[in-house]
């Protein structure tokens, strides 16, 4: 495939009188990772939520390996972000009732992969996150970091073309949040997935490939400049 | 050659005598520590041989005499390009960058840009240290763990830096 694998193209949405996103365009190769940076209410999770499929955009068009998405009924989307994408939350968002194996298999079980090679997938992504020791843990008793290790794993189980990751160390402390990171970018790296991080720090920006600023629903030119 | 830039700032608004550019310098980037006058007198000199300041006149007072010293268009036109270039990012560029920010904001050039392309500079060098340590064995990556968060408490300055010209604009009715 030629051209990009995600793009959004003249994104704009309104809440009201507030204009989260205005004429907004970013896109996404396959395998690159790109940060997005801003204050926070600047726009950044918006933003996210139009290129996941999440949100359909007032204004603009969101492509998907060369076909539109942004006009695609609900549960054509839904589906979509089911397959071919995954979502690392701040608060990781696991399900407390289940075992963190459980979590990481639940969505290759939604894709109607087998028990038994979905746990087995799922048990050998936890040892490569080094979370595999608290396998058999339920969820609600795990620790922040674990719990994030958890999360990354829940959405890279499926090898999806692009992870969604929204401030995915913001309720870490930062050493803890680096290493997740790191991990984070490594295994998304190792199978091929673009990410896309939404984040207001820049040592965490700095994991990816390049970064775009968001300045009141706007691309920051600013942080472009012509050097020299 | 950045302690003659930072002079060249200092003089910039108005012809002055080495003590009170010594003076100046102090207050404002001394940080506790005194400036050597005879170091002020040397670097005046080099300024004017290299035709960026000019001797306009001499003080007599009580001492000795003291020459007074202004900027050329020359170096007002090098002092704008030395603020608009992004310091080598290091993780001890810390001070120079301080006091191109302060120069450009009291002498009416964009703070602003300064501080957006140093922030690009630091970025990319971050991410090239992520990528060596990452290549590396436990060392290499604590090594590049401490490069890591002395740039990013650089950044952190330059966010919040930024964040407070933004708000001082936003007061004074000059925001975009
Ligand atoms: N569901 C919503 N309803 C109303 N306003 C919203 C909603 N979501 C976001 N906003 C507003 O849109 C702007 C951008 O929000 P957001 O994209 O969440 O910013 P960020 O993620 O950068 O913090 C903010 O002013 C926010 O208050
Ligand atoms: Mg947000």
């Amino acid at each position: 495939m030629s051209g990009p694998l995600l793009a959004g193209l003249g994104l704009g949405v309104s809440f009201g009188e507030t204009a989260a996103l205005e004429d907004v365009s970013l896109s996404l190769s396959a395998g690159e990772v790109v940060a997005v940076m801003g204050t926070s209410g600047s726009g950044k999770s918006t933003l996210l939520h139009c290129l996941a499929g999440v949100l359909v955009p007032d204004r603009g068009e969101v492509s998907f390996a060369g076909e539109r998405i942004d006009n695609q009924s609900d549960r054509r989307r839904s589906d979509l972000r089911l397959r071919s994408f995954g979502f690392v939350p701040q608060f990781g968002d696991l399900v407390p009732e289940l075992t963190l194996l459980e979590n990481v298999a639940l969505p290759l079980r939604l894709l109607q992969v087998g028990r038994r090679e979905a746990t087995g997938r799922a048990a050998a992504l936890l040892d490569e996150l080094e979370v595999g020791s608290a396998a058999s843990r339920r969820a609600g008793a795990a620790s922040g970091g674990q719990v994030q290790r958890v999360a990354v794993a829940r959405a890279l189980v499926h090898c999806p073309s692009v992870v969604f990751a929204d401030e995915p160390t913001g309720a870490l402390d930062s050493a803890t949040g680096e290493l997740v990171l790191e991990a984070l970018v490594a295994t998304a790296r190792d199978r091929g997935s673009a990410v896309l991080l939404v984040t207001h720090e820049a040592v965490v920006a700095s994991h990816a490939d390049r970064e775009v600023v968001v300045r009141d629903g706007r691309l920051d030119l600013l942080a472009f400049p012509t050097v020299g | 050659m950045s302690f003659s830039h930072l002079l060249l700032g200092i003089l910039e608004p108005a012809p002055c005598h080495g003590f009170a550019l010594k003076n100046a310098y102090d207050v404002r980037f001394g940080r506790g520590r005194s400036l050597g006058v005879g170091q002020v007198y040397a670097t005046l000199a080099r300024l004017q041989r290299d035709g960026l300041a000019e001797l306009v006149g001499v003080e007599s007072g009580d001492g000795p005499d003291r020459r007074v010293y202004a900027v050329t268009s020359l170096g007002v036109a090098e002092l704008s390009s030395w603020l608009l270039t992004p310091e080598p990012p290091t993780g001890y560029a810390q001070s120079v960058l301080f006091a191109k920010t302060v120069l450009a904001l009291l002498s009416d050039r964009p703070a602003d840009e300064v501080l957006a392309r140093q922030r690009v500079v630091h970025l990319e060098r971050m991410r090239e240290v992520r990528r060596l340590g990452q290549a590396g064995d436990l060392v290499s990556r604590l090594s590049a763990d401490h490069e890591i968060a002395h740039l990013d408490a650089d950044l952190r300055w330059i966010e919040l830096a930024g964040k407070r010209l933004e708000h001082i604009a936003a007061e004074h009715g000059l925001s975009g």
